[in-house]
C-alpha cells in the first residue's frame, strides 16, 4: 500500500502546508497558488475535509456529537483518500504541482491528541506518497488562539476539542487542545523532515521564505521567469 | 467491598483488539459475548441468524443483531457513493470501516458492556476479502482494523460458488453488481463474473481461517442441520463459561 516513487515515475511535485487553525498557513498556500499560476505553472489545490461524498457525513456527525475519536479520524481518512485516489495521486503522475492546506500529518497529530494510537494513524496513511515540501507554520498558541478568537463569535464543539473534556469552557479547551496539537507538531519536525516557516513573521517575509524554498524543487521556475523578464 | 467486585467481575472478561484497540475506552472489561456469522449473499446467515436469536432468547440472554452498513451516520452515505461509483477502492475501504467503527463503539460495545449476546451479521473478514480480492494489501487492512474486537466465535457459511447462483436466482431474479463482482472486470458474462468472484472471496476466506479461527460450516447441508450445528457450538461455548 506504500506509495513508492522508485516503483512508478511521479513527475509532478507535491506541497502541502502544516499547523493550527489561525497559523497562517492557508493565507500563505494561496499565495504560493497565485504565484505559481500567474507563472504558467499547472497547478490543483486541495484542502482538508473536502471532498464532496465524506463531507457531508462528517458535517453531519459533528453536528450531532456522534463522532468518537476512531471515526473522526477514519472519516477524515476517507475523505483524505477520496481526493487522493480522485486528484492528488493521478494529477501528480501528470506532472502538476499538487498544493495541499492540511495533509496526513494533521491526522497524525488531531488524531493522536483525541487518542488514536499514533502507529495506527501512520498505517492509514501509509497510502499517500511524502510531500516534495511541508511547510509547517509555527506560532505560539497565544497567537493563533487571538486570530481565531477574533473572528469567531463561538467555537464548535470539536474544533475546541469539547470531546475530550479538557475544560467546560470552550475556549479554555481550544487552548489546551492547541497546545497538545502544537505539540505533536513539534515532535514531528525533525523525523517527518518538516520546513519550519516562522508563523509570527510578516506574511511578506514567510512568502519569501517559502518560495525560495519551492524553488529548489522546481529549478525550472528560475528560467522561466528569465524568459518573462526578457520578452 | 472487594469480594464483591470479583464476583460481579467474575462474567467478565476484557476486550481483545486485532491491533491497537481504541485507547481511549478505559473501560476494558464486558460481560456479553460477540458471535459473527460469515458467508456470502444467499448463504442462508439471516435466515440462521433469525433462528439462533429466537432460541438464545428464549434460553433467556438478551439479544442484539447487527450488519455491516447499518450505522445510521454512514450507512446512507456508502449506498450513495456506491450508486455514482466516485470513489476509488482505497476510500471505499475506509469508508467501510468508519461504518464499522461507528457501530462497533455505539451498538456493539455498549451491549457487550450490557451483557448482551451480540450475533453479528458479517463482520471485517468480509471486508477485507471484497477490499483484497480488488487488490488491497492485506497487511494493510490487518492493521486499519486493528480497532476491532476478537469475537468469541466466528463461523463462516461455506456455500460453491456453483450452488450459490442457484440459491440467488430462487431469491432475486438477477445477479447483484457487486457480489458479482463486476466492476472487477472479470468477465462480460455476468453468470461467469458472479462465478470467479465469489471464488476468489472464498479464497480469502480460505486464507483467513487461520490467522483469524473462523469455524468453516458447510452450507450445503439442509438449514436445520446447520442450526443444530451452530446452536451446539453457540451452547456448548456459553455453558464453558
Amino acid at each position: 500500500m506504500t506509495a513508492s516513487r522508485k516503483q512508478i515515475s511521479i513527475n509532478g511535485k507535491l506541497i502541502i502546508v502544516e499547523g493550527v487553525d489561525g497559523s497562517g498557513k492557508s493565507t500563505q498556500v494561496r499565495l504560493l497558488e497565485k504565484w505559481l499560476r500567474y507563472r504558467g505553472v499547472p497547478v490543483f489545490f486541495t484542502e482538508w475535509n473536502s471532498s464532496e461524498q465524506v463531507k457531508g457525513i462528517i458535517s453531519k456527525g459533528k453536528k450531532k456529537n456522534l463522532l468518537t475519536p476512531t471515526t473522526f479520524s477514519l472519516l477524515h481518512a476517507t475523505d483524505f483518500a477520496a481526493r487522493y485516489e480522485r486528484n492528488i495521486y493521478p494529477l501528480l503522475r501528470a506532472g502538476y504541482v499538487v498544493l495541499a492546506d492540511r495533509y496526513s500529518y494533521t491526522a497524525f497529530a488531531r488524531d493522536v491528541v483525541r487518542g488514536c494510537d499514533p502507529q495506527w494513524v501512520r498505517h492509514i496513511y501509509g497510502l499517500a506518497v511524502k510531500p516534495d515540501i511541508a511547510f509547517y507554520f509555527r506560532v505560539p498558541v497565544d497567537v493563533s488562539f487571538d486570530r481565531i478568537v477574533k473572528n469567531r463569535p463561538r467555537l464548535k464543539y470539536y474544533e475546541a476539542g469539547m470531546d475530550l473534556n479538557l475544560s467546560n469552557d470552550p475556549y479554555e479547551s481550544y487552548r489546551i487542545f492547541q497546545g497538545r496539537i502544537i505539540d505533536e507538531y513539534e515532535a514531528m519536525v525533525e523525523k517527518e523532515g518538516l520546513t519550519v516557516i516562522d508563523g509570527t513573521k510578516d506574511i511578506e517575509e514567510q512568502q519569501e521564505l517559502m518560495r525560495q524554498k519551492v524553488l529548489e524543487v522546481l529549478p525550472q521556475l528560475m528560467n522561466k521567469s528569465a524568459t518573462i523578464s526578457v520578452s | 467491598m472487594r469480594q464483591i467486585q470479583r464476583k460481579i467481575g467474575q462474567n467478565s472478561h476484557p476486550m481483545r483488539y486485532y491491533g491497537k484497540g481504541m485507547p481511549y475506552i478505559d473501560d476494558a472489561e464486558v460481560k456479553g459475548r460477540l458471535i459473527v456469522i460469515e458467508g456470502p449473499d444467499a448463504s442462508g446467515r439471516s435466515t440462521q441468524i433469525g433462528m439462533l436469536t429466537n432460541k438464545l432468547e428464549a434460553d433467556g440472554h438478551a439479544v442484539l443483531n447487527t450488519g455491516l452498513r447499518r450505522s445510521e451516520l454512514i450507512g446512507d452515505g456508502i449506498l450513495e457513493a456506491k450508486k455514482e461509483h466516485m470513489l476509488g477502492r482505497k476510500t471505499m475501504s475506509l469508508f467501510y470501516a468508519a461504518d464499522f467503527a461507528d457501530q462497533l463503539e455505539n451498538k456493539i460495545v455498549p451491549a457487550l458492556r450490557s451483557g448482551y449476546i451480540v450475533l453479528a451479521d458479517r463482520y471485517i473478514y468480509t471486508l477485507m476479502a471484497r477490499a483484497a480480492v480488488r487488490g488491497l494489501n492485506r497487511r494493510w487492512l490487518h492493521y486499519l482494523f486493528g480497532f476491532a474486537l476478537v469475537p468469541d466465535l466466528i463461523f463462516y457459511i461455506n456455500v460453491e460458488a456453483e450452488d450459490l447462483v442457484h440459491r440467488v436466482f430462487q431469491k432475486n431474479t438477477f445477479l447483484d453488481y457487486y457480489e458479482s463482482g463486476s466492476d472487477l472486470g472479470l468477465s462480460d458474462d455476468m453468470y461467469e463474473s458472479f462465478i470467479l468472484y465469489q471464488r476468489l472471496i472464498a479464497k480469502e476466506f480460505r486464507n483467513m481461517q487461520k490467522r483469524y479461527n473462523l469455524t468453516l460450516i458447510d452450507g450445503n447441508k439442509p438449514i436445520l442441520d446447520i442450526n443444530a450445528e451452530l446452536q451446539k457450538r453457540i451452547d456448548d461455548f456459553l455453558k464453558k463459561q
